[in-house]
């Protein structure tokens, strides 16, 4: 290579390589705003603002859906399997909203350590199965349980 | 051989002959890969077992949002080779590819937010992934509004190629995102080193709509790179003999 071009290449590869350190350096800085939502953990640990809306992200507990008298108030606790908010919503809920989906939530925790949301997202998984495949999974989830049992007792 | 080959396709008057005879053959794998995608993903794929038949916008949408990323790492590596070989030819290549690169990501946005809304909840979040996406679409339209500014396409093709580069920072970014921040966009399906999260009857169509988005590339943007090859070389003696014979 001609020492033209190799001084070239090696300005053009400098010149991406400290773009990318910058770039770096930047995202770093802003890390936790960068972060869409908070997790129950972090929000039982105290790291969620309590000043202003922010959001919250995690799983709908299985058999925790309760539908409020007035028809439009939704409660129901969000995990993330170690901590776990209570989550209240009065609107219309997305499709994928259901019992063990992961949803995000924006609103803002009252006194009483409640987070009333003005607004709920399904947040959907990387997984694209067809529904024969998914409920033959799940019985042998199912039977997979039943035989562990069955194993202890 | 191959060497000798790309060492040819150098010059624009052999690229322009040997792209006028790929074209046909890019576009007939297009149509026809299209065809066998779009069939098998609309009509014969399964529904998804949460989301029903609205999942189906995943054919255009992985496969453009992929083509959004892959274009323009091509531009950037074209965008070297003509900033540190001064090759005409990658220059041509760079801004060939800049419109289809947009188009794609264009539609990548669409197609996320139309289904973003059922799914969802909402037509758009300023997430890590989304909002890498959108800054991706406004680095082309920047890369073509730079382009058309400077009047000499040689000191034009340079400046497109410094900004490609730049912006080439962006793509570990997008395709990171989702591991790196918490989004509401979901993880890769597909990823090189594990097995697919996706059923394989659901997987083939949106294989095959990759490569025919990919043939439809190849086809763009060397219907472009020709257009301008003439563009630039129409004061040379062979431009204006093909176009004495077009004439007549």
């Amino acid at each position: 290579m001609n020492p033209i071009r190799k001084k070239r290449l090696t300005l053009i590869g400098l010149m991406v390589a400290g773009i990318a350190v910058a770039t770096w350096l930047a995202l770093n800085a802003f890390d936790e705003n960068l972060m869409f939502f908070f997790s129950p953990t972090e929000v039982a640990e105290g790291k969620a603002p309590t000043a202003h809306p922010f959001r919250i992200g995690g799983l709908v507990e299985v058999d925790s859906v309760k539908r409020k008298p007035d028809g439009l108030t939704t409660a129901f606790s969000l995990t993330d399997n170690a901590k776990a908010v209570t989550v209240e919503y009065t609107g219309i809920l997305p499709d994928l909203f259901r019992e063990g989906q992961g949803i995000v939530a924006m609103g803002q925790l009252n006194e009483s350590g409640i987070f009333i949301a003005s607004e709920v997202l399904a947040k959907h998984d990387e997984n694209y199965m067809p529904p024969e495949v998914a409920a033959s999974l799940k019985t042998a989830h199912d039977d997979g349980v039943k035989n562990m049992q069955s194993r202890v007792q | 051989m191959i060497i000798r080959f790309f060492h040819q396709m150098g010059s624009p008057r052999y690229f322009y002959n040997v792209a006028g005879k790929m074209i046909p053959w890019f576009m007939a794998g297009f149509l026809i890969t299209l065809v066998l995608g779009l069939y098998n993903g609309l009509f014969v794929a399964p529904p998804d077992y949460q989301q029903g038949e609205s999942y189906r916008i995943v054919y255009i949408h992985v496969p453009a949002a992929w083509m959004s990323m892959f274009i323009y790492v091509v531009m950037a590596v074209s965008g070297l080779i003509s900033l540190v070989w001064r090759i005409k030819m990658t220059e041509i290549i760079v801004i060939s590819s800049a419109t289809v690169g947009a188009s794609f990501t264009f539609l990548a946005l669409a197609t996320g937010s139309l289904w973003g809304k059922p799914m969802w909840g909402t037509w758009w979040v300023w997430d890590a992934r989304l909002t890498s996406e959108l800054l991706l679409l406004f680095l082309y339209l920047g890369i073509i509004a730079l382009h058309s500014a400077i009047e000499d396409k040689r000191v034009a093709a340079r400046a497109v190629s410094i900004l490609a580069l730049v912006g080439v920072v962006n793509i570990p970014i997008i395709h990171y995102s989702v591991e790196w921040w918490n989004t509401l966009h979901q993880p890769a399906t597909i990823t090189k080193f594990d097995k697919p999260s996706m059923d394989m009857s659901m997987l083939i169509p949106l294989l095959t709509m990759a490569i025919s988005f990919k043939l439809y590339y190849g086809a763009v943007v060397l219907m472009r790179a020709r257009a301008e090859i003439v563009e630039r070389e129409r004061n040379s003696r062979w431009v204006q003999e093909l176009v004495e014979k077009e004439a007549k």
